[in-house]
């Protein structure tokens, strides 16, 4: 993985609550069997016609926001469905950093093993960041795990909290299989202690 | 020791390793896997020369993606087909036991998890599915969790877990005649909000989650995901062992005896503290539907769909606003005055016999409304064989519904069982979020019997009046 140290790009708003990830990556695109190229496919019936045609009013097709990299959307973002690729279809597509009131539990897991960083911040911040983005041209903001920190060059800057392992493993860009490899003399233990139930050893025979 | 809830202490019996200044290393006793989400995860041990820690500690099914016409036809979709295949390429190169395509015991994996025995009380049991909560209903922490963290329980058998808030819903006194558990976990949403859990693992109790069938209760477990909540829990009792015991892969004899009485232990202490807790009165509950697009915007049947105005927040009533657009309704309109094209009576919300069973008695004797089309899809092989010694296919196919092979089918629609644009649906599914059940579909989350009397009527209709034949 990628670290995650600063980041600063021009910021896109989603101003929707509750967006779950079957918008974020409709399921008939969930049959690829590969991590990449789900980018295309972000959002997909937002951004297309059931024909494939272009829907050109949606926000991601505004050139102004063609360059985005933050995505600041409303309370809930990534609700549902635990399905990865809505993380993959994000950061393909060339998203860094989703900020929002709140998100779905696994979806926030799921970011964190990608490198794509979610930032709460409460609604009167999301809700100016969100007008911001929408009256100015180019609106940036700059993103800084180190220290916590979201901020604009007009003046706008709020903290935000994450736990200490999470942001170490973002900073890093840790393996966290290699991590929890490093306690295998405690799994070993605790596997003696609790051996698999005879009932299951025999599901493999019976198969 | 203070007081610990269920929860807790299936929590702190699988901490492995509490790392100062990190996430707690938990043990998971089942991994359960299925076709969707499973192949990026394989192709990552693949890629570390890792091996499959625990074999037996890892069980796998197809059920997302396989049509729901007769085994033995061809996957007509060839993208669908290559993952499957992908599976069961993975099993067998890692030793991992599938319940494949032809298989007696296949189902929609939540449900056969508990139907074989495989899933028991106090169990850690993950699976890359957010409706893994459904085997909460045994008094196990099971959640979903997605691809990476998949691959991390296939290389490690344990995942870095951040310990939740815990919450009490308390359902206090009796469900009515034609209120079921969906109808309890819908109110439930309704109430908190589709964000209400966000963060917590829940524990349901109370005299009304008492009288629950384990059917019941891991339809009300199976729906904690649609309030945010990861898990849903019931503490294990005699409902629980009565239904476990005699399971092909449950514990037998002595070991039967030992695993009960440990099972007796896991119920929250007296006094046990919960960071939230919600009372619910179970008589004030209703049938209910959901007329937007999250499980949160729900109304009991015999009520109309909000004003606008009716929402304090912006957001929500601009929320309300853009779901009622799609879903081609107005505020105000009686939910009795919509009708419908399509049901759908399956899932892992309510699949299982019960629910089959309950549905028939609507359908007895009744018949479809020409202008619907109703399909049943049972959630495994063994309930579709269950339902047909009761002869309840008899009944299902005499009215005019469909009856498939088992599966997810159109709970998301990734096999061919989807609705056309425009078209609306009855769905005793868990999620009528847009397009969920097809682009442009319309989805009304209803209980089995809800969703059967809407097929005949041909628009929604209080089971509470229903005439039974």
């Amino acid at each position: 993985m990628q670290p995650f140290r600063k980041h600063t790009g021009v910021v896109v708003p989603l101003d929707k609550v509750n967006v779950d990830t079957d918008q974020i990556i409709p399921k008939q695109f969930l049959k690829r069997i590969e991590r990449t190229g789900f980018g295309e496919f972000l959002f997909y019936d937002w951004r297309f016609s059931s024909d494939g045609a272009k829907l050109a009013d949606f926000v991601l097709h505004a050139p102004r926001y063609a360059k985005a990299s933050i995505l600041v959307a409303g309370k809930n973002f990534g609700c549902g469905s635990s399905r990865e690729h809505a993380v993959w279809a994000l950061a393909d597509f060339g998203f860094q950093v989703v900020i929002a009131p709140s998100f779905g539990d696994i979806f926030a897991n799921n970011s964190l093993k990608n490198g794509l960083l979610t930032v709460r911040l409460n609604e009167e911040r999301v809700a100016e960041i969100m007008r911001r983005s929408k009256e100015l041209e180019n609106y940036q903001l700059t993103v800084d795990l180190e220290t916590l920190r979201v901020e604009d060059e007009r003046g706008f800057t709020a903290p935000f909290a994450m736990d200490d392992f999470s942001r170490h493993c973002l900073l890093n860009g840790l393996d966290d299989i290699g991590l929890t490899l490093q306690h295998e003399a405690e799994i070993a233990a605790y596997e003696k202690k609790h051996p698999v139930r005879a009932e299951m050893k025999a599901i493999a025979m019976i198969l | 020791m203070p007081p610990r809830t269920l929860f807790e202490k299936v929590w702190d019996s699988h901490v492995v390793v509490a790392p100062e200044g990190q996430s707690a290393l938990l043990y998971i006793d089942l991994h359960l896997v299925h076709e969707v989400t499973s192949p990026q995860a394989f192709d990552g041990l693949r890629a570390n020369g890792r091996r499959l820690r625990q074999p037996l500690r890892t069980v796998a099914t197809v059920d997302h993606n396989i049509p729901t016409t007769p085994r033995g036809l061809p996957i007509t979709d060839p993208i669908a087909l290559k993952q499957i295949e992908a599976l069961q390429k993975n099993c067998r190169e890692f030793g991992v036991p599938l319940f494949d395509m032809d298989s007696a015991e296949q189902g929609i994996v939540h449900v056969i998890g508990p139907e074989l025995g495989i899933t028991l009380p106090g169990m850690t049991i993950v699976c890359g599915d957010s409706h893994t909560s459904t085997h909460g209903a045994f008094g196990s922490l099971a959640f979903g969790i997605g691809t990476s963290e998949v691959e991390h329980v296939l290389a490690t058998q344990c995942l870095p877990q951040k310990k939740p808030k815990t919450m009490q819903i308390h359902v206090n006194g009796k469900l009515a005649e034609g209120v079921t558990a969906k109808d309890l976990a819908l109110g439930i949403i309704g109430r908190i909000g589709s964000d209400g859990a966000t963060g917590y693992v829940i524990e349901y109790a109370g005299a009304a989650v008492r009288a629950l069938s384990m059917e019941a209760r891991m339809t009300l477990c199976n729906m904690s995901i649609e309030a945010g909540a990861r898990a849903g829990l019931i503490a294990p009792d005699e409902t629980t062992f009565a239904y476990v015991s005699g399971r092909r892969f449950a514990p037998k004899g002595k070991d039967w005896d030992g695993a009960v009485a440990h099972w007796r232990t896991l119920a929250s202490d007296p006094g046990a503290e919960f960071d939230r807790v919600i009372e619910i009165d179970a008589a004030s509950l209703a049938p209910f539907v959901t007329w937007g697009t999250n499980p949160g915007m729900v109304v009991p049947v015999d009520a109309r769909i909000p004003e606008l105005k009716s929402f304090a927040q912006e957001a929500d009533r601009r929320a309300a606003e853009q779901a009622l657009a799609y879903m081609g309704l107005a505020p105000g309109t009686p939910i009795e005055a919509i009708a419908v094209d399509r049901v759908f009576i399956g899932s892992c919300t309510n699949s299982r016999i019960e629910d089959l069973r309950a549905a028939a008695r609507v359908a007895k004797g009744q018949h479809v409304n020409p202008k619907v089309r109703a399909m049943v899809v049972p959630g495994s092989q063994a309930i579709k064989r269950a339902a047909e010694q009761e002869g309840l296919h008899r009944i299902f196919l005499d009215a005019g519904f469909e009856w498939r092979e088992s599966g997810c089918s159109m709970c998301l629609g990734m096999n061919p069982d989807i609705l056309q644009p425009g078209e609306r649906c009855a769905s005793t599914s868990n999620r009528n979020f847009e397009g969920r059940q097809g682009r442009g579909g319309r989805t009304h989350l209803v209980s089995p019997m809800m969703a059967a009397a809407a097929a005949i009527a041909g628009h929604f209709t209080d089971i509470r009046n229903w005439r039974f034949h």
